[in-house]
């Protein structure tokens, strides 16, 4: 039997046949098991169900403690369509009040999975969403009658006050973009997440963490029992509960003040920068931005003409008025333009030849403290024109960067950083501005002379303003403007506690305060001089292309302020009007807690105070 | 007495033995994982697979030894009444046996039902041996040849009657060990080139070749009958010009009219491409009658054949195969996404594997094969299981104990004396190496989904006493060889 030594070569053909078959398949095994993990995933979706356990989210309590946002049970309808046995429909949609068409057309929105990627006909489908305690309570006992359904708790929203709709926000339902933009992908579709106000600033805070059962689920879809009994799973963790800055019924005070006007009102704690209250005009009711009303709710308020959402006092850009001459006049001496001793004259206006800007009666000459107490125009255009004309800084540009610097280190010119979204930023104009405007070097002081006053180009949101009141009171320094005072099992933010100084030396600030407390005495803002507190204030009134916008700032006690305060009236006409009495009664409220008897009547005067803004017949 | 004994201990190949018990215990591990069922299993109570498969493994070990007990000189004297036998009970079962899913495979003997094509491999194999090893066998003599295979396609006639198609392609791996015994390597050469051409150009049939009109996969599938018929004049005739001269021609006008269509006017290359495939085969038959060479003529069999192929490939495979065969196929090609339906295993079966990563889940711990997401998980599908508790280091291992194993066996059947202990040695080691690439294949998703079990792991009797009985006559063959001399 020999052999057949050629043949005998192709044992290697079919040995190498054999390990050609094991390598491709030890390379398949790599490339499934080790190059992707997508049939991990793959396998985790396929094995395990996993039901989320929604935590509650964080209380809000105002700055006294009192309760302002809280939770309230509701309650999201299930189905198991494979359980749903001769369900008497009628009775189901009576019980829960839907119609049979939307009943229908919820049954087939649910199978359908392009719409439902989830869908099972095994497990629990979401039906319908948001039954009250109430609408639950009937629907459970007739429950046994409906085969397949069930109840699960959800949480929703609940408001204990009317006011503070602005700061507060609300809470919707995750949108496309909100899902993509999380970087750590906590939220699915379906999920609750802050859509303004501090909801939307602190959600992380607030939010807490989603728990979650793990379920293991066999190819039909039915559940085998716990992944590891329950060893993977995790509870949720509540949220964080917030205590406001925010003074609730000053807050309210604030926001009756200003019923049918347009405008703000912001209130600051000097000391600490806490926002005591941020009032916007017209406002709404936060209650009706709850559950299944929020939608109807929301396109009303968009589609009002007064713009309720929008959030005036730290998105409106108003032009600040004489409330920013204190500001100019710190700059001034700050720079060596005057001494509290320097004079310059008025003869009912700043009148240089092809220039004019209109002032009332008073003395003149005058010195700072009285142009002040007198809001004299005349003083702080010279000012003003001898600092952007002064050879000192050689060229008016230069001169205009010093002015630009000295103004942002008092917070404007960019957001301030309060922690409520949308801020804006306001303007303050500087050189390459005016470069565009009149060209290079073709502007001097007397062409920009109207930023003296607070006119031209300067535009401050009233949250600006009101910090520039702090800062005075403060005498230099300010801390960032903030409504949440504490965070429970949680940090504030470092930025809310330090002390930002301005550019301005400290000895200046006691000429304005002089200055504002003369206003207050027996200048512009005499009302105040009636209060039976010591506080120094600043009237305003911004020209406005219709009737001029009434502006006070002032602050409260002059020594030791509690309280510094802004409020600006669209339209409001001269500031003494209406907003320097507001102010009183907002610093009365804080400082007392209450108001005299003997001016609740001026309460209502104002409150009842209708400005015509001529969309009235809208 | 006593030293024949002991020495007849040394003969039997032991390391065969060993992987044999290694893969024989790692199977019913993976039987017992694929079956569990969240705590109300007891592995051992004969009512669960487990318990079950543990019995077969005891009856397959008694198996093993009484076969190393028995005479070797047997096999050689019955195999033809062996060979008679078993296609007799093949031929029976088709009207003893109850339907089981369309298929009439399985005999119900009282409580144990057995499937006789997994008994019959080993019969067809001795068979073959002792027919081979006839004195007047010459593989060279066409009667030689259609004779064994003529045993091959027997059985598998009769299985395909069965309805076990699958089983019955075993039966192909026999082609291996007839390759080893001197057919020419050109027919398994022809074998591959078949299935390569089929694959392309179904697979290819409706992606275009950039801008031109042509389907890329007869494009491909001419390119190859040009190089190929180039590449077999050089290797079989080693002329140079003639190559030189279908290999330049060829690929020259190729590239001409693909620029011409892909840049001027676009148009379907392919009908170029085979008038001049033609001409080859005509230059061919040119070079046969005026060299007298029959290679020529076979080449240019081989590449008419090829054409002929190419060209009836779509219509073999729209009216021919079955639709769920179809579908099958396209869906091991890519080319259907049929997840709930034919993919449906296989989609699984990848999730299932892949998902156990570098060290696997642990035993038990799969979640996939536990929660019933793979079919047949505990049978044909065993070695998802493997991959996903085990992860690719098990299923590794396993698959390279199996490579060892084969590789083991093609050794010690080429170091046989006798033809019929080579021819029935290549025969175990090519049926080994056919359901390691069949099942391992169709549960990674690379070869198509036929319904046969993976050696040693999957759960039942017939298959795992099939294997065993095949092995341990070939290791008793072995045994004898190194003993008697």
């Amino acid at each position: 039997m020999a052999k057949d030594f050629n043949l005998e070569k192709r044992k290697f053909v079919l040995a190498g046949i054999v390990i050609a078959i094991v390598l491709i398949y030890v390379t398949r095994l790599f490339v499934l098991q080790i190059s992707t993990d997508d049939y991990k995933k793959n396998a985790d979706s396929n094995a395990f169900l996993k039901k989320t356990q929604y935590p509650s989210r964080g209380i809000v309590f105002d700055r006294n403690g009192r309760l302002l946002v809280y939770n309230q049970p509701a309650y999201d309808v299930m189905v198991t369509m494979k359980e749903v046995k001769n369900l008497d429909t009628l009775d189901f949609c009576n019980t829960i009040g839907l119609t049979k068409q939307y009943f229908i057309q919820r049954m087939e929105e649910v199978k359908d999975r392009h719409k439902n990627p989830g869908y099972s006909n095994y497990t629990q489908q979401l039906f319908i969403t948001q039954l009250s305690a109430e609408e639950c309570g009937v629907l459970q006992e007739k429950l046994f009658k409906f085969k397949g359904f069930s109840v699960q708790p959800r949480p929703i929203r609940e408001y204990a006050t009317s006011s503070a709709a602005h700061i507060l926000g609300d809470v919707g339902e995750v949108s496309q973009a909100n899902i993509d933009d999380d970087d750590d992908s906590y939220y699915v579709r379906g999920d609750y997440i802050g859509k303004q106000g501090i909801e939307k600033y602190y959600e992380k805070d607030l939010r807490g963490t989603k728990g979650v059962e793990i379920f293991l689920r066999d190819a039909h879809g039915r559940i085998q029992g716990r992944y590891m009994n329950g060893a993977m799973d995790r509870h949720p963790e509540a949220g964080h509960n917030l205590t406001l800055s925010v003074d609730e019924r000053l807050q309210a005070l604030g926001e009756h003040l200003m019923l049918n006007k347009i405008g703000a009102i912001v209130a600051i704690e000097p000391r600490t920068g806490e926002i005591l209250c941020m009032v916007s005009s017209p406002t709404y009711d936060p209650r009706m931005m709850v559950g299944r009303l929020r939608g109807k709710t929301h396109v009303r308020l968009e589609h009002d003409p007064r713009k309720p959402l929008y959030n005036r006092a730290i998105m409106g850009a108003y032009p600040p008025g004489s409330t920013f001459k204190p500001a100019q006049g710190l700059v001034f001496l700050q720079e060596g333009i005057i001494s509290p001793a320097t004079e310059f004259p008025c003869h009912r206006g700043f009148i240089v030849p092809g220039l004019k800007v209109g002032c009332h009666a008073h003395a003149s000459p005058l010195s700072l403290i009285p142009a002040i107490s007198t809001s004299c125009n005349s003083y702080f255009c010279w000012g003003l024109y001898h600092m952007i004309d002064n050879k000192k800084y050689v060229r008016s540009d230069s001169a205009l960067t010093v002015w630009k610097n000295h103004m942002v280190s008092m917070g404007f010119g960019y957001k301030l950083g309060v922690d409520i979204s949308g801020e804006k930023r306001g303007l303050i104009p500087n050189a390459t501005f005016y470069d565009k405007v009149y060209g290079h070097r073709k502007w001097g002081g007397l062409r920009i002379i109207h930023i003296a006053i607070g006119q031209g180009e300067v535009l401050l949101t009233p949250l600006q303003i009101a910090n520039l009141g702090a800062t005075i009171a403060n005498r230099g320094y300010y801390y960032i403007p903030h409504v949440v005072k504490k965070i429970t099992g949680g940090h504030l933010d470092p930025k809310y506690l330090r002390p930002r100084r301005t550019t301005i030396n400290p000895k200046w600030y006691n000429y304005i305060v002089a200055g504002m407390r003369s206003s207050a005495l027996h200048g512009t803002c005499h009302f105040l001089g009636g209060m039976p507190f010591v506080a120094c204030g600043k009237t305003g009134t911004a020209q406005n292309k219709g009737k001029d916008h009434g502006v006070f700032m002032g602050f409260a006690p002059m020594d030791h302020p509690q309280i510094a305060v802004v409020v600006y009236v669209e339209n409001g006409g001269f500031g003494a009007t209406y907003a320097v009495p507001m102010g009183a009664l907002m610093m009365e409220q804080y400082l007392y807690g209450k108001i005299a008897p003997q001016r609740q009547e001026l309460i209502e005067r104002l409150s009842n105070t209708v400005i015509s803004y001529g969309d009235e017949a809208r | 007495m006593e030293t024949r004994r002991a020495s007849f201990i040394k003969s039997i190949d032991w390391p065969i033995v060993i992987i044999y018990f290694v893969l024989i215990v790692c199977g019913w591990f993976s039987v017992a994982g694929a079956s569990y069922d969240y705590g109300n299993t007891d592995f051992f109570s004969f009512a669960s697979r487990s318990g079950k498969q543990m019995l077969w493994i005891f009856c397959s070990f008694g198996l093993g030894f009484v076969l190393l007990m028995l005479d070797d000189r047997i096999y050689d004297m019955f195999a033809y009444v062996l060979y008679a036998g078993m296609i007799l009970l093949l031929i029976a079962t088709i009207f003893l046996s109850h339907d089981i899913k369309g298929s009439r495979s399985w005999l119900s003997l009282g409580p144990v039902s057995l499937q006789p094509a997994e008994f019959a491999k080993f019969a067809t194999a001795l068979a073959l041996a002792k027919f081979m090893n006839s004195f007047s066998f010459n593989m060279k003599k066409p009667q030689c040849a259609m004779i064994a295979v003529g045993l091959i396609l027997l059985p598998m006639l009769v299985i395909i009657g069965e309805h076990e198609t699958g089983s019955s392609l075993v039966y192909l791996a026999f082609f291996l060990m007839l390759y080893r015994e001197g057919m020419p390597g050109a027919i398994l050469f022809f074998g591959l080139c078949a299935v390569v051409f089929f694959i392309v150009a179904i697979r290819f049939s409706e992606v275009m070749l950039a801008n031109t009109l042509t389907p890329i996969g007869p494009f491909a599938v001419l390119l190859m009958i040009m190089v190929f018929a180039a590449g077999m004049v050089w290797v079989y005739l080693k002329r140079i010009e003639p190559m030189r001269n279908i290999l330049g021609i060829g690929l020259g006008i190729t590239l001409l009219s693909f620029l011409v269509s892909n840049f001027i006017i676009p148009f379907n290359i392919t009908w170029v491409m085979l008038v001049v495939c033609v001409a080859i085969v005509g230059y061919l038959f040119y070079l046969w009658l005026s060299d007298r060479n029959s290679n020529y003529l076979m080449i240019a069999i081989f590449s008419a054949v090829s054409i002929g192929f190419l060209y009836s490939s779509s219509y073999v495979f729209n009216s021919v195969l079955e639709p769920h065969q179809q579908i099958r196929i396209k869906v091991v090609l890519g080319m259907e996404q049929d997840l709930s339906g034919a993919g449906y295993n296989v989609n699984q079966s990848k999730i299932a594997i892949g998902s156990g990563g570098l060290t696997g889940k642990g035993f038990l711990n799969g979640t996939q094969t536990k929660l019933k997401y793979v079919p047949e998980q505990d049978t044909d599908f065993i070695f998802c299981t493997v991959g996903e508790e085990q992860g690719f280091r098990g299923s590794a291992i396993v698959l390279v104990l199996y490579m060892i194993f084969i590789l083991r066996l093609v050794y010690l059947a080429e170091s046989q004396y006798s033809t019929f202990g080579r021819v029935y040695g290549y025969s175990v080691a090519s049926i080994f190496l056919f359901h390691l690439f069949i099942n391992v294949g169709m549960v990674l998703g690379v070869t198509p989904v036929i319904g046969i079990p993976l050696p040693f792991f999957s759960y039942g009797g017939s298959s795992l006493w099939g294997f065993t009985l095949l092995l341990f006559i070939f290791l008793r063959i072995d045994a004898a060889r190194k003993w008697r001399v």
